[in-house]
C-alpha cells in the first residue's frame, strides 16, 4: 500500500474497505438504513457480500462461516438486531473461530427508524465486546481489531456505528493489515458449538472468564485514548460524541472510550480524579452514565432532555453550560412523499376509498399514512402488518374486524411477513382475512436492494426466485391474485370488496416495479441474457432513495 | 462576492447545501468534498438518507480546513448556504453566520442550461468563485462523479456558475 491510499469515504464504506483489507471471506446482511451501504460497498470492492432474507439468517450464515474458521461481517440497522438477537445471544457462548463482527447501525434521531433503541444494551445484555467509532477512519481501524479481538479470544464483536458515523465521509488512510493464513476447515468441538444445557451451562462460564480477560486488556490498552487539555473540565465520551465535545471544548481534557463493552472502569476513574469537573457526554442512553456511577465515580451527564435525538456541537454546549432551557425548534421542512408515478399511489387510493383500517409494514408504502391517503392505521416492525392484521380480526366486532387489511411489501415480507402468512391459515379470524402484498421487485426505501422474491442476488446477477404463488398455495391461502395497481385499480377495488365480505382467506399481489428501479431491472435482465455480464449501472445528477 | 471564511485553512469553512430529494444535494456535496480532498485539505461530509429521500427536504454539510472534527455544521456556522429549491431558502437559513452568503436557486439563469437536473452543478459553479480550488480540480471531481455521458453537459453548467453570478 502507497501514500495514494489517502481516501475519502464514509463510515460504512471504511468498513467495507477494511473487511477487504482484513480478508472477510463472507459478509452477509439485510438491507437497513444506515447500514445498508457496507454491503453494497464489499462487493464493489470484490468482496463476498450476500443479502439474507432478514438479519437472523445473515448472522446465522456469518457464525457458521466464523466457525469453519473464516473470518465474517454480519451487517444490519439497529432494529435488525432484535431479528438476529436469538443467534446474537448464543453466539456469545459457542465463541467463534475465525473473526465475527457484527455491525448494529444505530440511528439515534430516528433519520429513518420506527424508534431510537440505544444498542450498547445488547452488548452487555449478551456479553460481547463493543467497538465504537467516531469517525469513518476508526470505522476502518476497529473493524481490523474487532477481527483481531474476535480471533484473540473467539468470540463475536458487536461494531456500533450510528447514522452520523455511517454516512459521514472523511479522511481514511489504508494501513498493511496481517490476514490469517489458514485455509477454512471443520473442527468438530460438540461441547462447544452444540448449545444443550450440560454444555451451555460451562459456555456460560467461559464466557465470563473471556470478557474479565477483555476487561483487564481494556483497561491500559491505547483503544481510550485521553486528548490533552486542562483540568478545569474532563469529558468522558465514545463514537461521534467525542468530535463534536473536541468542537464544543476545546480546552477540555477528553478520554474517549473506543471499547465501550467492557468498559475500562479503572482508566475512566483515574481520569474523573484527574479533572476538577468530569462530564460524560453520549448519544441515546444514558448508558455509560449509569455505568460509571454504579462503580461509584462521580460524574455529571447530560439532562434528560438530551437523551432524544442526536447530538450536535450546539447541544454539546449547552449540556456543558447544564442549559435547560427549551432548544429552538428549527423550521420544518417537507416531509418525505411517494414518488409522483409510484405503483403504491393506486392501492393507498383504494383502501382510502374502502375506508379499511390498514395494518401496515416498513418501507416506502409507510408513506402512505401520510395526507392525502392517510390509509395506514398501524406500523410497528418488520413484518408486522401480518400479525397485527389478523390479532385485530380475532377482537373487533364483526362490522370492523370485515373492514382490516394487512399491508406489506415484497422485501418485508418475505424478511418477516412469511411466518405471519403461515399463522393466518393455522388460526384463520371468523371473517377471514385479506393480505396485500405491495411487489415493487425491490427494496424500495433503502436503495434499491434485492431480494429473494426478485431472482437476484446482491450483485444483481440470477439465483432462484422466491414465487409469492406458490408460497401462498403451498401454506393454504384459499384465494390468490395479482393486480397492477398502476392500470387495474378498478379491479383490485372490485377484489378488495368482494374478499372483505368474504369470511376466506385471501392473497393479493399488487405488483408493479418501482419507478426508480424499473430501469435498473431491465438493465440487470438484459445483461442476465448476454454471456458478458452484468453491466453497471450508473446514477445521473442525483440520488436514488429494507429495513427503512 | 463575500469571502466571510477568508479562506485561511486553520479556519473550517462550513458549507451547507439544501434542497428537495432528487435535486442532486448529496452529489453536489459529494462533488465539493472531494474538491477539498483533492487539495490536501481535512474534509467531512455530512447528510442524511432514508425517508428525505422521497421529495423531502434534504440537507447535506461539508466542511474543510486544517483540522475538522464534527462532521456536522452548527446551525448559526455555516459561511455559504447553497439552496436548490426556492422552498428551502427559509427552512435552511439558520444555518448561515449572520455575515454568510447564501447562493439562492435563482443565481442560476435555468433558461441557460441545456439541461435543468445540471442546476446543482452550475450552484457549485457560482460557489467556487469564493473558494480558493483550481477549475482543473473542480473539473476532476465532476468527472469522478458523474457518469461519463452527463460529463460535457455539468462542465458547461459548472461554467455558466461561475460566469453567470450578479
Amino acid at each position: 500500500m502507497h501514500a495514494c491510499d489517502r481516501l475519502l469515504l464514509t463510515g460504512d464504506e471504511a468498513v467495507a474497505q477494511a473487511a477487504l483489507d482484513g480478508g472477510v471471506a463472507l459478509g452477509a446482511g439485510y438491507p437497513g438504513t444506515p447500514s445498508t451501504e457496507i454491503l453494497e460497498h464489499f462487493d464493489t470492492l470484490g468482496g463476498r457480500a450476500q443479502w439474507a432474507p432478514n438479519e437472523k439468517v445473515a448472522l446465522e450464515v456469518a457464525i457458521g462461516a466464523a466457525f469453519a474458521g473464516a473470518r465474517a461481517l454480519a451487517t444490519m440497522k439497529h432494529v435488525g438486531l432484535n431479528v438476529a438477537a436469538d443467534p446474537f445471544f448464543t453466539a456469545a457462548y459457542t465463541g467463534v473461530t475465525g473473526g465475527l463482527v457484527i455491525v448494529s447501525a444505530d440511528d439515534p434521531g430516528m433519520a429513518s427508524s420506527q424508534n431510537e433503541q440505544d444498542n450498547r444494551r445488547y452488548a452487555v445484555a449478551a456479553g460481547v465486546p463493543m467497538l465504537e467509532p467516531s469517525d469513518s477512519q476508526e470505522c476502518y481501524e476497529l473493524t481490523l481489531a474487532g477481527l483481531e479481538i474476535s480471533e484473540r479470544w473467539r468470540i463475536p464483536v458487536l461494531l456500533r456505528l450510528t447514522t452520523r458515523v455511517c454516512h459521514s465521509k472523511t479522511v481514511v488512510r489504508r494501513r498493511r493489515v496481517e490476514r490469517p493464513t489458514s485455509a477454512p476447515r471443520f473442527e468438530r468441538d460438540v461441547q462447544g458449538r452444540v448449545m444443550v444445557p450440560a454444555f451451555a451451562r460451562p459456555a456460560h462460564r467461559r464466557l465470563r472468564e473471556k470478557l474479565a480477560g477483555i476487561e483487564a486488556w481494556n483497561e491500559p490498552s491505547d483503544l481510550n485514548p485521553i486528548r490533552e487539555g486542562g483540568d478545569a473540565l474532563g469529558i468522558v465520551t465514545s463514537g461521534v460524541s467525542y468530535v463534536h465535545a473536541c468542537e464544543a471544548a476545546p480546552d477540555a481534557r477528553i478520554l474517549k472510550l473506543t471499547m465501550t463493552h467492557p468498559l475500562p472502569i479503572g482508566r475512566i476513574r483515574a481520569f474523573a480524579q484527574s479533572v476538577k469537573r468530569c462530564v460524560v457526554i453520549e448519544e441515546g442512553d444514558p448508558y455509560l452514565a449509569d455505568a460509571i456511577r454504579a462503580a461509584g465515580i462521580g460524574v455529571e451527564s447530560a439532562p434528560s432532555m438530551y437523551r432524544f435525538g442526536e447530538l450536535d456541537v450546539n447541544r454539546v454546549r449547552r449540556i456543558l453550560a447544564g442549559d435547560i432551557t427549551p432548544e429552538p425548534v428549527p423550521p420544518r421542512g417537507k416531509p418525505p412523499s411517494l414518488c409522483k408515478a409510484c405503483p403504491h399511489h393506486g392501492v393507498f387510493k383504494v383502501l382510502s376509498k374502502l375506508g379499511c383500517i390498514t395494518a401496515g409494514d416498513i418501507g416506502c408504502y409507510t408513506l402512505g399514512v401520510l395526507p392525502p391517503y392517510e390509509a395506514m392505521d398501524t406500523c410497528v416492525c418488520m413484518g408486522a402488518a401480518l400479525g397485527v392484521g389478523l390479532g385485530l380480526r380475532h377482537v373487533l366486532p364483526e362490522a370492523e374486524a370485515r373492514r382490516v387489511v394487512s399491508v406489506i411489501g415484497d422485501s418485508t415480507f418475505v424478511h418477516s411477513g412469511i411466518t405471519g402468512l403461515v399463522e393466518m391459515a393455522y388460526n384463520p379470524p371468523p371473517t377471514g382475512h385479506v393480505v396485500l402484498i405491495l411487489d415493487n421487485a425491490t427494496t424500495a426505501m433503502t436503495g434499491l436492494q434485492e431480494h429473494p422474491g426478485t431472482g437476484r442476488k446482491l450483485d444483481h446477477t440470477p439465483t432462484a426466485r422466491l414465487a409469492f404463488e406458490d408460497l401462498a398455495r403451498a401454506i393454504g391461502i384459499a384465494n390468490f391474485h395479482v393486480v397492477d395497481p398502476a392500470t387495474e385499480d378498478a379491479r383490485l377495488e372490485e377484489l378488495l370488496v368482494e374478499a372483505l365480505g368474504r369470511d376466506e382467506l385471501t392473497l393479493i399481489v399488487a405488483r408493479r416495479p418501482c419507478v426508480l428501479a424499473a430501469g435498473k431491472i431491465k438493465q440487470y435482465e438484459r445483461a442476465a441474457s448476454t454471456p458478458t455480464g452484468p453491466a453497471a449501472c450508473e446514477d445521473g445528477n442525483n440520488e436514488s432513495g429494507g429495513q427503512e | 462576492m463575500s469571502d466571510p471564511a477568508a479562506m485561511d485553512v486553520e479556519v473550517v469553512t462550513n458549507v451547507v447545501f439544501a434542497g428537495l430529494g432528487g435535486q442532486g444535494v448529496l452529489k453536489a456535496s459529494d462533488i465539493l468534498a472531494d474538491v477539498a480532498f483533492a487539495s490536501g485539505l481535512d474534509v467531512k461530509k455530512s447528510e442524511l438518507h432514508g425517508m428525505s429521500q422521497r421529495g423531502g427536504s434534504v440537507t447535506s454539510d461539508v466542511r474543510f480546513g486544517h483540522e475538522v472534527f464534527s462532521p456536522m455544521v452548527p446551525v448559526g456556522e455555516a459561511h455559504y448556504l447553497v439552496v436548490l429549491a426556492e422552498s428551502e431558502v427559509d427552512t435552511s437559513r439558520h444555518y448561515l453566520r449572520p455575515d454568510g452568503v447564501l447562493i439562492a436557486p435563482e443565481w442560476i439563469d435555468a433558461q441557460r442550461l441545456t439541461n435543468p437536473r445540471s442546476h446543482n452543478v452550475a450552484l457549485l459553479g457560482a460557489l467556487s468563485l469564493a473558494l480558493p480550488f483550481t477549475t482543473d480540480t473542480w473539473y476532476a471531481a465532476l468527472e469522478a462523479n458523474l457518469p461519463e455521458r452527463l460529463h460535457a453537459v455539468n462542465r458547461e453548467a459548472f461554467d455558466i456558475g461561475r460566469s453567470d453570478v450578479r
